[in-house]
């Protein structure tokens, strides 16, 4: 396979994956917002775009209406949901021969949806709100779009090396984001260990979950009864559930293996190594370990190990020396 | 054009309403005034039985289908909605097989003479010594690549690909407008045309027994294989894009999906000692052929355009080297330019000796004193082209130019006179074309396209364009025009 079509993939996959955690937590965070709250909303919104990696363009003004304009609108900001399913797209044009027309289709449907003045008109006027339309529909609607993406690409592409990039490009925005998350609610939910959630701050507590998707889930395995070590057990190292870290790094640790032995790379060792030790030192963590540590420094060296993931993924795949490519 | 005759008659049963007024046009369909030629029979009663709603939906659902399909192709110069729709026409255009065998044998007879001339003036030169060709025509020609001097090209093939424009005279002869040898596109659109077309009309398309044209891109594919170099018998063959903003990308995507190549840009592309590669995930991998779809100047900033990024550096001599074939090769446009257009009937008779099967339009070289002063002395009247431009850009159409831009026109060609050339102002032959809801006749065109390999193929038909602008002799796809397909019968 082409480097650049491997490269066009992964960002692909990568900026829907994107779009669609952005969507999710401004979805979630609205509807928080609608009920009183144990900490102020500027409290929230401010970890919000702490979750999201502080986009530079984005600053919060005390107006959740018009960040969430911003955040989904405002293609100056690259990380907005609109720029990400522009970018996914545009990738998805670079390669338009090498994925299945049903993924081409549902992808440009979506573009050509978001991209219409009209939808930006419905989220002008924060009144639209209170009739079902304005951002909940929109948002509800771009990660069902993107949802369904991810099912004809399941369904309809053959799950080979292209195939193993988008997974790869997915899972490593997953980990990466559900890192931050954990990292933004870190102050907030592990910082006082022996509070057990009431009212509000239970309704807060679950909104984390829902920023994963994972409050039902979590549900069936520990009820409804939340406690900060078990969110964080969950959201980091359940083995079954789809957006926990640990999940994903295996989930990416898989394609990657998937995709050195369809190439036929020698030199995949490093990459081999980095991965699966971050698999297994997921796999045998423990949670009251990481508790007694500190929490928000084992997070960020994680995603310390996912970024040095993507620039081996770079090194050996797609920006190599041509030396070495000729050497061997 | 302004002769209008009265219109042709209603059939009592015409669901769809006729505009039809003949010219002096050739036309498609009409020998004279109720007259409908013999093989447009069946056409027109399908279409005229057809309830017009019925015909709306399945124009309807052609229209869907490219729209789905992404059948698109890209306007320069605009920010955003670049990418458009090819219009397309739902009424075939049809020619007969006597038709088209003429058309076939004056196509392969004259892409032999103008490969052969390319292999002469880039090594010997006998036809330039003869004096059949002025050198300063070729030498002075914007797409002449001295750098190709000597070089033994694979087979001797210089131009693999071709595609012809060819109109129809009033009296219904096929002649040349212009031969186009560097990198013709609109194939894409002639094989999507025909799959639409055939789900439309089925029945229609089996009453008329057409002969196929689906085998291109497989025909294209064992032409490209056949010019790879020595040694390699399993060829890797690739297709190279300018990129996803080139007008033509979604051909390019497309023929490279139906032959089963890589498509590749120039960023994929590593030349080292002389072998090109291509950048894959598992390393680098040799490319043997390469189809181009990329302009000589953009293929190598080390030997071309320096600013360049659509092309390798070191590309070129990689090809002079014989290890990468490139298709079509370098410096064929010094035969498509359009002051030599008017001596490829003396080319013909020089290689061939061979009357030519397929006549030129008469052309006026402004080089020439008395033919210049004939064409200042003219403007009004006639067609003038500069000779590098292409898709219908740097044209006066005396007829429809106002003073004003004859004026600059005439300054022009005296300040360069090699760059420009007139031909009479033709008007071409017309088909019926579904306007609206309504059937009128439009100017069409057709592009054969022929490939070079181990011998000349041509597939029956070829792109009919349409310019669907009422009068208008403009058929290129970026000024209004569309296309329909091309049925040639068996």
């Amino acid at each position: 396979m082409l480097s650049r079509v491997a490269d066009s993939l992964y960002w692909m996959s990568r900026y829907l994956e994107r779009a669609e955690h952005a969507a999710r937590l401004l979805d979630v965070n609205l509807n928080l917002m609608l009920d009183e709250s144990s900490i102020s909303s500027d409290h929230r919104w401010l970890r919000m775009l702490h979750a999201l990696g502080n986009p530079s363009r984005l600053k919060w003004s005390g107006n959740a209406y018009e960040l969430a304009r911003n955040l989904t609108f405002d293609t100056s900001n690259k990380s907005s949901i609109v720029s990400c399913i522009i970018a996914a797209r545009e990738n998805a044009r670079q390669v338009r021969e090498q994925i299945s027309t049903e993924q081409w289709q549902k992808l440009n449907s979506l573009y050509i949806e978001v991209t219409s003045p009209q939808v930006k008109r419905a989220m002008r006027t924060d009144a639209a709100a209170d009739f079902g339309g304005g951002p909940t529909a929109f948002l509800q609607a771009a990660m069902e779009a993107v949802h369904q993406f991810q099912g004809v690409t399941d369904s309809t592409m053959s799950h080979g090396e292209g195939w193993q990039f988008i997974q790869a490009g997915r899972y490593l925005e997953r980990a990466t984001a559900t890192g931050l998350l954990l990292e933004a609610y870190s102050e907030d939910v592990w910082g006082n260990p022996d509070c057990v959630p009431e009212g509000n701050e239970y309704l807060d507590w679950t909104g984390l979950l829902r920023c994963a998707t994972a409050f039902e889930a979590y549900c069936k395995v520990y009820t409804a009864d939340l406690t900060s070590e078990r969110i964080l057990e969950f959201l980091l190292l359940d083995a079954e559930f789809p957006h926990s870290l640990r999940f994903s790094i295996d989930s990416l640790k898989h394609s990657l293996q998937a995709i050195q032995e369809r190439s036929g790379k020698t030199r995949a060792e490093e990459l081999n190594r980095i991965s699966g030790r971050l698999s297994a030192s997921l796999g045998f963590a423990s949670v009251d370990e990481i508790l007694t540590g500190d929490l928000v420094a084992y997070l960020q060296s994680i995603q310390r190990q996912c970024q040095a993931i993507h620039e081996t993924i770079y090194r050996l795949y797609v920006d190599y020396p041509i030396q070495t490519a000729l050497a061997g | 054009m302004d002769n209008p005759s009265p219109e042709a008659e209603r059939l009592p049963q015409a669901a769809t309403p006729w505009n039809y007024t003949l010219d002096h046009a050739f036309d498609e369909m009409f020998a004279g005034k109720d007259q409908l030629r013999e093989h447009y029979v069946p056409l027109l009663e399908h279409f005229t039985a057809l309830p017009q709603d019925e015909l709306q939906r399945r124009k309807q659902a052609a229209d869907l289908s490219f729209l789905n399909q992404g059948i698109t192709f890209t306007v320069y110069g605009r920010e955003e909605g670049t990418e458009k729709i090819f219009p397309y026409d739902l009424l075939p255009r049809i020619i007969t097989s006597a038709e088209w065998a003429k058309v076939e044998r004056g196509l392969i007879q004259r892409i032999t003479a103008l490969n052969l001339f390319l292999r002469d003036i880039y090594n010997e030169g006998r036809i330039l010594k003869a004096g059949i060709v002025p050198r300063e025509i070729v030498y002075s020609c914007w797409h002449f690549r001295r750098q190709m001097s000597g070089l033994q090209v694979p087979r001797n093939v210089y131009i693999a690909v071709c595609g012809t424009d060819l109109i129809r005279l009033e009296n219904g002869e096929f002649v040349v407008l212009e031969d186009n040898l560097r990198v013709p596109s609109g194939v894409s659109y002639m094989l999507t045309n025909r799959r639409v077309m055939k789900r439309i009309f089925p029945q229609l398309f089996r009453e008329y027994n057409v002969k196929p044209i689906e085998q291109y891109t497989q025909l294209l594919l064992g032409t490209l294989r056949s010019l790879a170099p020595e040694g390699r018998p399993e060829p890797n063959i690739v297709l190279l894009s300018p990129g996803v903003f080139n007008s033509a990308y979604f051909e390019h995507a497309y023929l490279a999906r139906q032959m089963g190549i890589e498509l590749v840009e120039g960023r994929d592309l590593v030349v080292h000692d002389n072998v090109c590669y291509m950048r894959t995930t598992s390393g680098l991998r040799r490319v043997d052929v390469i189809y181009r779809r990329v302009d000589d100047d953009f293929i190598d900033p080390l030997c071309f355009r320096s600013d360049s990024i659509l092309g390798a550096a070191g590309l070129f001599h990689a090809y002079r080297a014989g290890n990468v074939t490139l298709a079509n090769a370098f410096g064929t446009g010094v035969a498509d330019d359009k002051a030599l257009y008017a001596y490829v009937p003396e080319i013909i008779r020089y290689y061939l000796g061979e009357e030519p099967i397929l006549n030129n339009v008469e052309t006026y070289l402004c080089t020439r004193e008395k033919e210049r002063n004939h064409v200042l002395a003219n403007l009004d009247k006639l067609v003038v082209k500069a000779v590098g431009e292409s898709g219908g850009y740097g044209m006066l159409i005396g007829t429809q130019s106002t003073p004003k831009e004859r004026d600059a026109f005439a300054e022009k060609i005296r300040a360069n006179p090699r760059n420009y050339i007139a031909q009479p102002t033709i008007s071409f032959s017309r088909a019926p074309c579904l306007i609206g809801d309504e059937l009128e006749p439009r100017h069409v065109d057709l592009r054969p396209y022929v490939l070079y390999g181990d011998k000349v193929t041509i597939v029956p038909g070829g792109l009919t364009r349409v310019a669907l602008t009422r009068g208008s002799l403009v058929v290129n796809s970026s000024q209004g025009g569309g296309s329909k397909d091309t049925w040639v019968l068996s």
